[in-house]
């Protein structure tokens, strides 16, 4: 349920929907987003939905924090939506050259890099959000027993396409990219792909991500290296 | 085949073209980009008789030195930048808010901003330009928009589509106003700091980092102490925001940034306060001030109505 509503600035909504990170709190984030880009409400320029906020940003020359409040206040989001969320499969290596972080995370939840995966891969995982990068996505949950936190000190370059994992989450880097995520492996896979501008991201917030672990050749033949 | 171009004969130190930007793309994690100081950016645009938000050519500090070919022109320089008009015979020392003509062979060197960081060039002429979600501004971060997304660079060719037909000189008086105190709204996560953080906050001298770019301003001064957490649950951010990481130094979002965040929100900086923002060179001495937001919306729409005036003068 939306909590509170207060002004990030002056110029944008900051839409709280509670402290829990959970599936249930961000599908409701989610409904807001769709709700409002279908409405098309005049002012507004963007909106970033994460896990459990949303954010709306607005001309200040067109329109004011009090206006689209209380159109957001009185927004009717049980209209149907178009649910076209997908279910992707992401193939990651993760071996060697590729798996950065293995060593780390071995002492850090002190199982072997072989149960690691095999919980890695166990699950079906849930895309909260997508950014900080164009098409990062923000995926969860990972098992209870991967959970850690982030390097101490961020790596200055993330290779495209590493699998990280931190918390509760894991993400794909679509560029090379500064980052302190724990990286497991790499995809061969184009997530992000500015070519297609009506629908870059392969990965959208609702959609379900399954990984398939694939060997080094299984990588390097991939259509998309 | 195009007859009309530039030679870049120096790129500069970030040279890149800008224009309004893009909206609606936060959620794919693609900021606004676009041209930092908006007024410099339509005032350059309306100097050469353009369409206010056409594609402009962005510098910082040094700025690029180019040769031109082909058929008359005008151009103009807004910001406060140092740059010289080499003709065939003799060079002369440039005005900045002039629109000046430029002939075949003539050259252009900027050679810096001064005492400030951005600076724009404008051509009275559409430019041949690659647009991604109708904006050519470049984000040299995810290599998005006209110039395969990258800076400009010496070699390179400007090519030019149609020079615009009315080629009177244009002149407006201008100066920069110098800005010492931000004013901010408070952020969202203000409680998470100590009485003594929020206080070394609005009261001490930060001086800006000489780690600042189009994505952020980085400022260093006396530690702002968090006594929450240092880490919240990544979230959406906007231009101007003002994030406080761990070693309590506060980091100003700029055109450019990464969509989403998880560091504390102390305040957020008012939109009429951006364009004078990121004109604050490294080394700058700076203070936040805190303001209501009904006077951030009053002070805004007279900032506004400053620029239509002065629009109109031209």
């Amino acid at each position: 349920m939306l909590k509170n509503i207060s002004n990030l600035g002056d110029a944008a909504l900051y839409c709280d929907f509670g402290i829990q990170v959970n599936k249930a709190t961000n599908l409701e984030v989610i409904k807001y987003f769709n709700t409002i880009r279908e409405k098309k409400i005049k002012g507004v320029n963007n909106l970033t939905p994460s896990y459990n906020k949303l954010i709306i940003s607005f001309d200040l020359r067109v329109t004011n924090f009090n206006e689209i409040k209380n159109k957001i206040e009185n927004l009717d989001t049980t209209i149907e939506q178009n649910k076209n969320n997908k279910k992707i499969e992401v193939p990651v290596c993760c071996e060697e050259n590729f798996a950065l972080d293995k060593s780390r995370l071995e002492k850090k939840l002190n199982l072997s890099y072989q149960e690691i995966l095999t919980k890695f891969f166990d699950k079906k995982y849930f895309c909260y959000m997508t950014g900080f990068i164009a098409g990062m996505p923000f995926l969860g949950d990972i098992d209870e027993n991967l959970r850690t936190q982030r390097l101490e000190t961020p790596r200055v370059k993330v290779p495209q396409g590493s699998v990280g994992i931190t918390e509760q989450f894991a993400n794909i880097y679509t560029f090379d990219s500064p980052g302190g995520w724990n990286i497991i492996g790499n995809t061969p896979l184009k997530v992000f792909d500015d070519s297609k501008e009506r629908d870059p991201n392969l990965i959208n917030p609702g959609d379900t991500i399954i990984f398939k672990k694939i060997s080094r050749q299984e990588y390097e033949n991939s259509n998309d290296k | 085949m195009t007859s009309n171009y530039f030679e870049i004969l120096r790129g500069g130190i970030n040279t890149t073209f800008q224009d309004k930007g893009r909206e609606n793309l936060y959620h794919i994690g693609i900021p606004f980009s676009g041209v930092m100081d908006n007024r410099n950016f339509l005032l350059a645009n309306k100097l050469v008789g353009n369409h206010l938000t056409a594609p402009v050519i962005e510098f910082a500090y040094q700025g690029p030195h180019l040769r031109y070919t082909g058929d008359q022109l005008n151009f103009v320089i807004t910001g406060d930048v140092i740059f010289k008009i080499k003709k065939k015979d003799y060079e002369i020392d440039g005005d900045c808010y002039h629109s000046y003509h430029l002939e075949n062979g003539d050259e252009i060197n900027i050679i810096s901003t001064n005492k400030s960081v951005y600076g724009y060039f404008a051509i009275g002429s559409e430019i041949d330009l690659k647009f991604q979600w109708n904006s050519c501004s470049i984000n040299t971060k995810a290599n998005i928009g006209s110039n395969n997304g990258k800076k400009l660079d010496r070699g390179q060719k400007i090519n030019l589509l149609k020079i615009n037909s009315d080629k009177t000189l244009k002149k407006v008086n201008y100066i920069n106003s110098k800005i010492e105190n931000i004013r901010v709204i408070k952020g969202t996560n203000f409680d998470y700091f100590s009485d003594e953080g929020k206080k070394i906050f609005f009261e001490k001298e930060f001086i800006v980092s000489k780690l600042s770019d189009r994505m952020g301003m980085r400022l260093e001064g006396q530690k702002i102490e968090n006594v929450v957490n240092t880490n919240i649950k990544s979230e959406g951010l906007v231009k101007g925001v003002i994030q406080v990481p761990a070693d309590g130094n506060p980091i100003i979002m700029l055109s450019d940034h990464g969509t989403v965040g998880g560091y504390p929100k102390i305040g957020v900086v008012v939109s009429v306060d951006y364009d004078r923002l990121v004109q604050l060179a490294p080394g700058s001495k700076v203070k936040f001030q805190e303001i209501e937001l009904s006077d951030a919306e009053t002070l805004f729409k007279l900032y506004e109505m400053e620029t239509k005036n002065l629009l109109n003068q031209i």
